[in-house]
């Protein structure tokens, strides 16, 4: 299947989809590079003109942006390691002979089924509410005052919110990861003399290791994009205080109806998620190549 | 030091009777091989031991102190896995000295210890490779290594060598082999390959539906098997049982002749026969053959011999190598 005329064929038929994908990612990008560089308010309609990056210089020296940024690099980084420690917590309980375990293992894949508004308005509504709220209820039980979430700890109860949906995910990958590990194994450092802990750390750990990177890599996608959970519940607020970059977009593009601005933004998300995945992929992708 | 000694040891899977109770006694420095077909319990017998699993009843004596209830690593014993278990994140220098670490023990005496096992083992050019980047050969010395390395009462070893080819698994015996003659360390070796078992042991268990059916000598099975079991698996390729009036010529229930105790003639002799297939390997011949009234016999000649599908042949059994067995099975003194 190497000869020149089988790369050939194999480069004239994977063409098309090629081609359709190239053109699906470069022209909403080549335009929102356009847009980026222009005055383009829907209030004003007419009055486009090239301004050069002042859209740029704008967005990057907005106060609001640097509050947006470390609310995003908050909420990926603890909702990373919530889901992988709790991932593997799960997983390990969950890959024991344990009594119901197709029930459990079946309840705790659920969430990852919710779509992330019902997600938001489940724990807004029903949960966190104050008032009316379970957590509210259960606090009350013991004497406690009510918790208001979203006013006292707003990008916390953010993320519990999105690591509650992400984790189902975690544990997916991660107890598949945990079934693969050869029983022998254990068995040996078990004969060497390691115990439950040493097992873990020096064996099942280390085979974790790609499965972790496949989890961190994939969530960070979704998670710099974080969008439905804040808007259904916070919208950004109070002032700030959830306000990742995704929704600061939202704000400049749908709220003040600046495109120019809310592509400039948009552009520097781009950028941004390609840093964080240069990194991460200098970091943990030679998990990958084993 | 590792005697080891089983007394009534049991072993029951849920409502599945898997060992329903042995007595063995291991001597210190013995190599001891366990055989028996599939499924007849080797394998967990050597992990009760091992501690691996835990046993319905009875004791496990190590040197005198019934371990029965111990953790696997204070029993003091290594185990080599068939599937090799080694950790393949580590290299071959942490693979052998992760028990050693476990253990407490300082870097230079790990240190020492892991170049001396790699030095007897010939490994000392691989210890910074990892499992994955080694051959079949050189992963299952790295697995004896890390067994080595703690000074055993003794080894276990479960079918380690049937992971390699033909070859390899011939080297790798008399490997073994030497290695106990070297350090005169208990082993005990689970095997169902008859050759294994027949050159390596000193003493060979044969077990049946997780009961030992005979303890003894290779030699001492081979030659007076007690029972029809241990007749019918020692010895390869497997004894001739022949009943009828063959059998009762000889006052009994069934004959047993191993297929090279015969003489092969082609003018007279007491069993007439006629060849089905012949197996010409060079230095022996295997004749399967059809005897008159007795039904399909399989007869081991030395050399070449010129016999072909359909010729007539005369076979006389050797009258000292004759067993004899009771209805039950069981072995009579012999005629
Ligand atoms: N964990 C277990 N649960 C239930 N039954 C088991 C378990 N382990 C082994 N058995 C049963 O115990 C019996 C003996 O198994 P064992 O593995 O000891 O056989 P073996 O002699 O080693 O066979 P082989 O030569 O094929 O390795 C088998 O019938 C097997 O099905
Ligand atoms: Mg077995």
């Amino acid at each position: 299947m190497s000869t020149r005329a089988s790369t050939l064929t194999g480069r004239i038929m994977s063409a098309p989809s090629i081609i359709v994908l190239f053109l699906w990612m470069a022209v909403p990008l080549g335009m929102t590079i356009y847009f980026s560089f222009l005055r383009y308010n829907l209030l004003s309609p007419g009055t486009e003109e090239w301004i050069g990056t002042l859209n740029y210089e704008f967005f990057l020296t907005d106060p609001a942006f640097f509050a947006s940024l470390t609310n995003t690099l908050l909420l990926v980084g603890s909702v990373l390691v919530i889901t992988v420690v709790g991932g593997i917590l799960l997983g390990l309980m969950l890959d024991q002979p344990i009594f119901g375990r197709g029930v459990l293992r079946l309840l705790v894949i659920a969430p990852f089924f919710i779509m992330p508004t019902v997600n938001a308005l489940v724990w807004k509504n029903l949960l966190m509410d104050p008032v009316s709220g379970m957590f509210a209820w259960i606090a009350s039980l013991f004497g406690l005052p009510a918790i208001d979430w979203f006013t006292n700890a707003p990008l916390t109860s953010i993320i519990i919110m999105v690591s509650w949906q992400w984790l189902p995910f975690a544990v997916l990958i991660l107890l598949t990861a945990l079934q693969s590990l050869d029983r022998d194994q254990k068995e040996a450092a078990q004969m060497d003399g390691a115990g439950p802990v040493a097992i873990f750390f020096y064996i099942t750990l280390p085979h974790l290791s790609r499965a972790i990177t496949v989890v961190v890599l994939i969530e960070t996608i979704f998670l710099l994009t974080v969008f439905a959970e804040i808007f259904v519940t916070t919208g950004g607020g109070p002032g700030l205080a959830t306000t990742n970059i995704a929704f600061l977009v939202y704000t400049q593009a749908l709220l003040q109806f600046d495109v120019g601005g809310a592509s400039a933004g948009g552009i520097v998300a781009v950028i941004l998620a390609n840093i964080v995945a240069i990194f991460l992929i200098r970091l943990i992708g030679k998990n990958l190549d084993k | 030091m590792g005697a080891i000694r089983l007394e009534k040891v049991k072993k029951t899977f849920g409502t599945l009777d898997v060992i329903p109770g042995v007595d063995l006694d291991i001597n210190d420095g013995e190599f001891v091989v366990f055989v028996g077909p599939s499924g007849c319990g080797k394998s967990t017998l050597l992990r009760l031991i091992a501690g691996l699993e835990d046993v319905t009843d009875g004791k496990i004596l190590i040197n005198g102190t019934d371990v029965a209830n111990e953790a696997p690593a204070k029993r003091g014993l290594s185990m080599v896995f068939q599937s090799y278990a080694l950790y393949p994140h580590m290299t071959v220098y942490n693979n052998i000295a992760f028990g050693l670490k476990m253990a407490g023990e300082s870097k230079e005496v790990i240190e020492e210890k892991v170049q001396s096992a790699a030095k007897i083992l010939n490994l000392t050019d691989y210890l910074e490779r990892r499992p994955g980047a080694l051959s079949g050969g050189q992963r299952q010395r790295v697995a004896i290594g890390r067994a080595i390395v703690r000074n055993p009462a003794a080894f276990l070893f479960d079918e380690p060598l049937s992971n390699l080819d033909a070859a390899l698994r011939v080297n790798m015996r008399l490997e073994i082999t030497g290695l106990h003659q070297e350090l005169k360390t208990t082993m005990i070796y689970v095997t169902h390959d008859q050759v294994e078992a027949m050159t390596m042991a000193d003493k060979i268990v044969v077990l049946q539906a997780g009961r030992v059916e005979q303890v003894g000598k290779p030699m001492e099975l081979y030659n007076n098997p007690t029972n029809k079991f241990v007749a019918g698996f020692i010895g390869s390729p497997k004894m001739n049982f022949l009943g009828g009036e063959l059998a009762k010529k000889y006052d009994c229930h069934e004959i047993g002749i191993r297929p090279e105790h015969f003489a092969v003639s082609t003018e007279k002799g007491e069993i007439p026969a006629t060849v089905k297939i012949a197996e010409h390997l060079g230095a022996e011949t295997y004749l399967h053959v059809e005897a008159d009234g007795l039904g399909p016999m399989t007869v081991r000649a030395t050399g070449e011999i010129p016999l072909g599908e359909h010729d007539k042949i005369f076979l006389t059994p050797e009258q000292d190598r004759i067993h004899r067995f009771d209805a039950q099975g069981l072995a009579l003194a012999k005629s």
